[in-house]
């Protein structure tokens, strides 16, 4: 369901979401360490303001008053771009997530979402392709082993990770009979949740979307006891910060993309609070995440890969081929 | 092998660690007591009647193994009496950047004019200013620190030998 929208509304919309965006990235990191904090009977950041509020943004003005630090040698147009690609890729990928039903405001329509596409899924899932890029890139540039090897991983990870997170979410496109995240949300308010009938793929989903955003225990890329940092090894101030804004944003994303996918988007099951179930979902998501890398320790490589082949991947494609005969059978 | 039973036990784990109270001491606010024997800041003391204890010897400086203790000596007189022996210690220094807090110039000094105290927040700006002079060591030190209870901690049995 496509309705015509404005088009500065929509410019509305995108400056809103990506301040939104940046806001909850700042907070996810403060709730990142106070959770991982208290997990292991530390307070975590308790100084900035009260309960440590304050903390993010004293790192942010520490961020952005620290030297860059450019190493002689880097390549430097990817050197210098990697980051701010990365950054824009992730935070671009949000904009296809639908948060709302959408709204009449008197004689303008305004979309539950920035860009209401029909092949929403594609294009996000081809702009988180895109933005392994900048890791890739920004490792490569920075002419250090470290960072070579670090971006060596990313590449074999996260390419081999996005087969399985894409195959796993085939079941619910054949479910929803469409790419556009709103259509397959508007699909389960109308039926059930797909973390129902789609169970496997929701575990295989959200599995390879902690390898995609190489969170631990899939952080290999970035392991800071073998790696020092990964592929950011060479990176210091705000280019710094803007490769993490991009690993945070995308835990942001794909959390949201798990919460349209398998748990209904912005349909709560009691009251209709619209764009407040999903943000809810969307930080019950994200403590998941930090809950798991309070709890796993880092896979070996050659486990990691052995996990990602031998039993995501043949999962995932089970999952689509009994969704698509069953799909196949009962239409 | 995989064991996912584990690994869930693992979660509930850390999960349960949500509800216990943090460990940390928040130290600034809240400093924990340092154990009776704890060697911290360097003091030196007097006698009752006003004298220094140091009679400018210098054994302790022979004794320091980061040689960080200067001292000059000078002959006590009779308008000019310093200290209860022959001489004084016309300069007594400490220099705290070096001073590893052995224990040893308590240890070397034979009317234990020297001794080490409980106050280790000695951190300074400059490294000038951790150049304690006599003065500085005389007096009584403007940070204290809280001493556990010695009944508990300070047993004269060791530890090992009680427990085994």
């Amino acid at each position: 369901m496509i309705v015509a929208e404005v088009w500065w509304i929509g410019l509305i919309e995108a400056v809103v979401i990506i301040n939104v965006l940046l806001l909850a990235f700042a907070y996810t990191t403060l709730v990142e360490r106070k959770l991982l904090g208290r997990m292991q009977l530390r307070y975590g950041p308790n100084r900035a303001g009260p309960f440590g509020l304050l903390q993010p943004i004293a790192d942010l003005v520490k961020l952005v008053r620290k030297e860059a630090f450019f190493p002689a040698k880097v390549e430097a147009l990817p050197y210098i771009v990697a980051p701010a690609f990365s950054a824009f890729t992730a935070l671009a990928a949000f904009s296809v997530v639908p948060w709302g039903q959408g709204w009449h405001i008197g004689s303008y329509y305004v979309n539950g979402v920035v860009a209401n596409v029909p092949i929403a899924l594609i294009l996000f899932f081809a702009l988180g392709s895109v933005g392994v890029y900048g890791f890739i890139v920004g490792g490569w540039a920075s002419d250090s082993k470290y960072s070579l090897l670090g971006s060596m991983r990313t590449c074999a990870q996260l390419v081999s990770y996005e087969v399985s997170l894409s195959l796993s979410v085939l079941g619910v496109i054949l479910l929803g009979h469409s790419l556009s995240l709103s259509d397959i949300v508007n699909k389960q308010i109308d039926s059930v949740w797909y973390i129902g009938p789609q169970f496997v793929g929701f575990v295989v989903f959200f599995l390879a979307a902690v390898a995609e955003t190489a969170r631990a225990p899939f952080d290999l890329p970035e392991a800071d006891s073998e790696l020092v940092a990964g592929y950011h090894t060479e990176y210091s101030g705000m280019r710094w910060g803007l490769f993490q804004m991009a690993e945070y944003v995308n835990m942001i994303t794909l959390s949201a993309l798990a919460v349209t996918l398998f748990f209904g988007g912005w349909e709560g099951p009691w009251a209709p609070l619209g764009p407040l179930w999903f943000v809810i979902k969307l930080v019950i998501a994200i403590a998941i995440f930090i809950w798991i890398r309070a709890t796993v320790p880092r896979l070996r490589y050659d486990q990691l890969m052995r996990f990602g082949w031998k039993v995501l991947l043949p999962v995932a494609t089970l999952n689509a081929v009994i969704t698509a005969l069953v799909v196949a059978w009962t239409s | 092998m995989p064991q996912p039973v584990d690994t869930l036990k693992g979660f509930a784990v850390t999960f349960r660690q949500l509800f216990n109270k943090p460990i940390t001491v928040q130290y600034p606010e809240y400093m924990r007591p340092v154990y009776p024997r704890f060697r911290g800041r360097h003091r030196l003391w007097r006698h009752e009647n006003g004298l220094e204890k140091c009679v400018g010897c210098s054994l302790c400086a022979a004794a320091c193994p980061a040689d960080c203790i200067r001292v000059v000596a000078a002959e006590n007189t009779a308008e000019n009496r310093v200290s209860a022996g022959e001489r004084y210690a016309r300069i007594y220094e400490i220099n705290m950047s070096r001073c590893i807090f052995c224990g040893y110039c308590e240890l070397a000094c034979p009317f234990d004019a020297i001794t080490l105290g409980n106050e280790f927040e000695i951190a300074e700006y400059s490294r000038d200013d951790l150049i304690y002079t006599k003065d500085i060591l005389l007096a009584e030190p403007i940070k204290q620190v809280p001493v556990a209870d010695p009944d508990e901690f300070d047993t004269p049995i060791p530890y090992y030998q009680v427990h085994s």
